[in-house]
């Protein structure tokens, strides 16, 4: 047992198709959130695969800590969708504030996203930063990436519409999200 | 550049994202290097599930329905620690199985094998000061799916892990002692590390075991965590 080994973090596993058993009753207990609301945006998109064929049973995970939320039962911040039988998804969030990086530097408006599906046998990790933020163009991380990659991981303005987003994932192939680890 | 402070993988002990044996990993890996980065205050946070979005009896899955669901009853229990050794206080522990036929209660699951109306398959809990955690439930079946000819997964119960931030998210699975389709399943063999697939079996716990109520097993685990501070590393 672990008792007498060295503590190293257990392997991942996929979270197979059927975790939605696992999902209904944390839609059901966390707050809704008024799309209409001031700072509140909605971002919805597709989770595809290598063939560009929708993954339709991911789960996602968007993190952005918010400090003056204070502690609830429920973490402001967090969130929690499954995608739909086209692969996709819609997220209603308080849109991030820029956050510090190391050396002093400013990070860019963004979302921490992580992905589970079938087939992962480990969660990806991706971030989302928006359109048309000033900011971006100083951003210590989608600076450090290839500038033909950065573009995957803005999220794009949806005409007509202030506080509404479209951004997909591309889990393999020419479109490849850019992933991180750490 | 500030080093990152958690630790890098120990190699072996993670499944590649590509494994062609489990036939989906194929097509939904990415084939391009991850990107290392910092640690910054997006990476060192992470989601605090407060007690009160926990409900009673969210950790006993035989009592969810009017009736008992069909099956050997067991409990399952265990530490949550994290790679120092320290116990996880609060952690969001989630799980979800198939019932005792090897059917999962979902809409997706055709295996002609019985839903049970007493079983839903579906548990939560938040680890207490010590990291301790339990269950009561079924012992779940295996099933047959589709990987290839007369692939069975073997009895397994998923578990969902929220540490102290957002990078020491674990989902995994639990699987049981001596379960004779370990071998041929490629999922469990994902990982390529003997010692740490073996990490994922749980244990028989006859301490924990009622008599004549209940078996037990015993299944611990370790989430990634944080190195120490430079400042605590550097005082020998």
């Amino acid at each position: 047992m672990k008792e007498n080994s060295p503590f190293i973090p257990d392997g991942s596993q996929t979270v197979g198709p059927f975790f939605s058993i696992g999902l209904q009753y944390m839609r059901d207990r966390a707050p809704t959130t008024e799309v209409a609301a001031p700072g509140i945006i909605e971002i919805s998109g597709r989770v595809l695969d290598a063939d560009l064929s929708p993954v339709s049973d991911a789960m996602l995970e968007f993190w952005c800590p918010q400090f003056s939320a204070g502690p609830h039962d429920f973490p402001a911040g967090f969130h929690r969708v499954a995608t739909g039988d086209n692969g996709q998804f819609s997220v209603v969030v308080r849109k991030p504030e820029p956050s510090p990086y190391p050396g002093g530097r400013r990070q860019a408006p963004h979302l921490l996203v992580l992905v589970f599906c079938r087939g992962l046998l480990r969660n990806l990790v991706t971030r989302i930063y928006f359109d048309g933020e000033p900011a971006n163009d100083a951003d210590p991380v989608l600076l450090s990436l290839h500038p033909e990659r950065r573009p995957t991981l803005v999220a794009q303005r949806v005409a007509g519409r202030d506080n509404a987003y479209e951004w997909d994932i591309v889990l393999q192939g020419a479109a490849e999200t850019v992933f991180f680890k750490w | 550049m500030q080093t990152p402070t958690v630790k890098p993988a120990v190699p072996g002990t993670q499944p590649d994202f590509c494994y062609p044996p489990y036939v989906s990993s194929v097509a939904r890996s990415p084939r391009l290097p991850l990107v290392l980065l910092p640690e910054t205050l997006t990476e060192t946070t992470g989601p605090v599930f407060g007690h009160g979005f926990i409900r009673e009896n969210d950790n006993d899955l035989t009592v969810q329905h009017s009736g008992e669901p069909i099956g050997e009853r067991i409990f399952v229990h265990g530490r949550v620690f994290d790679d120092n050794g320290c116990p996880v206080r609060n952690a969001l522990v989630e799980i979800w199985q198939a019932n005792a036929a090897g059917r999962y209660r979902h809409k997706m699951d055709n295996h002609a094998a019985p839903l049970d109306p007493n079983f839903s398959g579906a548990g939560r809990t938040l680890t207490d000061n010590n990291g301790y955690y339990w269950f009561k439930t079924i012992l779940p079946g295996a099933y047959p799916w589709g990987n290839h000819h007369n692939a069975w997964r073997p009895r397994h119960i998923h578990f969902s892990l929220f540490g102290a931030h957002i990078l020491s998210r674990l989902v995994t699975q639990m699987y049981f002692p001596g379960d004779p389709l370990q071998p041929f399943d490629p999922i469990f063999n994902s990982i390529p590390d003997e010692a740490a697939r073996q990490r994922l079996v749980s244990r028989l716990d006859m301490n924990r075991a009622e008599p004549n109520y209940a078996l037990a097993f015993a299944f611990d685990i370790v989430l990634r965590g944080h190195n120490p501070t430079p400042f605590e590393a550097n005082r020998k």
